[in-house]
């Protein structure tokens, strides 16, 4: 089936199994592997892109349902320039990766939750990223980071 | 992990959906809203439908109406982030705060958690106790069916092969109270408890001890007996609720840790119900 969807900003049309996930469509047939899969059924978050403005796990939604939607996904944080957003900068000064397996999905997570509150404490960040897990069990940094970059985002504002 | 091949077709109205899934002979069509719930099972092949008919598309399932003073109707596709921000029914956006994660609640709707009738799910259990009423439509048909007989078993449910639930009439409840253990947050609760009263009546229904949402006559009848909800009352009902289930122990929880859960949500919900206060607001000590 057909799919025209755009993703980061850019057109693209796919031809795909109805079966075809989300993330198996923007890992093999757009090339964007940016986006990880670790659980493949919903558990991990390592998948997690935005729709529409809105956090989904990528491997939960079939491609064909996707059709005219607006896809967000870890490539499309940078700038045009290639400047980290601030999130990818707050996660590199504060360690908050070390395999970077679960990383997209961490910062996909982080930027719907900022979206959501934008001056979270520690405790509403542990709670709000619990669907997104790291192996590496970074959680400490990886809310330093998220923390940081809540501040350098409002100080913005 | 990959889904075994099937066809997909976007349905326009419920009418289209359902006619979708009378016309496939075998009767392994699916409908898909969210696919919170089947996508997992697609991917593990526990599910192989021949055929997915999202309803995704069709226009007026996604909005939640006030129908009475005291009643609403929720559309099949209205999303567990849409309970977490409505204010109409406070046991609603309590019970959905608890499902998942945002990622989940973006897409998973209220239509397709009961449909899929996991026993330890909030909403089967919320829709028992506050006693809300499922409309469901087939081909050539259209009924209503109480929560309470909706749920046959896990992942059970009482629709036909060609029916779909449309909507959910939910009274509002007076007093209500929601209580859910798990050992990690977002994850389903090893117990679940949903008080409600409805016209003076209480209901009560626990998740994770059976296989649907059990209710609680027994902790029922002592509370809907008495004029005061005192705290004798509510252990004594707490204990009743906990004698009354035998659930299966497993990896998670033994049977003998869960009714000890059982004991103490039953007490939880049925204090909150009683002073109108949210479990982290009150104190336990």
């Amino acid at each position: 089936m057909r799919v025209t969807l755009s993703v980061n900003g850019k057109p693209a049309t796919i031809d795909v199994e109805p079966r075809r996930t989300l993330a198996d469509a923007l890992r093999e047939d757009l090339g964007l592997t940016g986006t990880h899969l670790g659980c493949e059924h919903g558990v991990c978050g390592a998948c997690t892109v935005m729709l529409d403005g809105l956090p989904v796990r990528a491997c939960l939604v079939l491609a064909v349902q996707a059709e005219g939607a607006s896809l967000l996904t870890v490539e499309g944080l940078a700038g045009e320039d290639g400047a980290l957003h601030p999130l990818q900068q707050s996660f590199t000064e504060h360690h908050a990766l070390q395999c970077g397996f679960c990383t997209p999905g961490m910062l996909i997570s982080a930027l719907d939750l900022l979206n959501r509150i934008p001056n979270p404490t520690r405790a509403e960040i542990r709670s709000e990223m619990s669907g997104n897990i790291c192996r590496c069990t970074g959680y400490n940094s990886i809310t330093d980071a998220i923390l940081a970059a809540a501040r350098s985002l409002t100080q913005k504002d | 992990m990959k889904p075994a091949p099937f066809d997909y077709v976007v349905a326009a109205s419920p009418r289209e959906a359902v006619q979708y899934l009378a016309d496939v002979e075998d009767a392994s069509a699916k409908i898909i809203a969210g696919g919170q719930s089947l996508m997992p099972l697609l991917a593990l092949r526990l599910a192989r439908p021949s055929l997915l008919v999202d309803i995704n598309r069709i226009p007026g399932l996604e909005t939640i109406e006030r129908i009475s003073e005291t009643t609403i109707r929720i559309g099949t596709l209205v999303r567990h982030r849409m309970l977490c921000a409505q204010t109409n029914s406070p046991l609603l956006h309590e019970a959905a705060r608890w499902i998942g994660h945002s990622a989940i609640r973006t897409r998973g709707t209220i239509g397709g958690s009961l449909a899929h009738a996991d026993p330890a799910a909030e909403l089967p259990i919320v829709a028992v106790a506050a006693g809300m009423v499922i409309e469901v439509m087939g081909p050539s048909t259209q009924r209503t069916v109480d929560a309470q007989d909706f749920f046959i078993g896990t992942l059970e449910n009482s629709l036909a092969d060609d029916e779909m639930i449309v909507s959910v009439i939910s009274p509002l409840p007076e007093r209500w109270g929601f209580a859910e253990y798990a050992r990690r947050h977002g994850d389903f609760g090893l117990v679940t408890v949903a008080a409600a009263e409805v016209q003076g009546e209480v209901k009560i229904a626990v998740g994770g001890v059976g296989s649907k949402p059990v209710r609680m006559l027994e902790s029922e009848g002592l509370v809907n007996d008495s004029v005061t909800l005192s705290g004798q009352l509510i252990d004594q009902a707490a204990r009743a609720a906990a004698a009354s289930v035998e659930p299966n122990g497993d990896f998670h929880g033994s049977a003998r840790y869960r009714i000890g859960l059982v004991e103490e949500l039953v007490r939880r919900s049925l204090r909150q119900l009683g002073s109108g206060q949210a479990d982290s607001e009150v104190d336990w000590s």
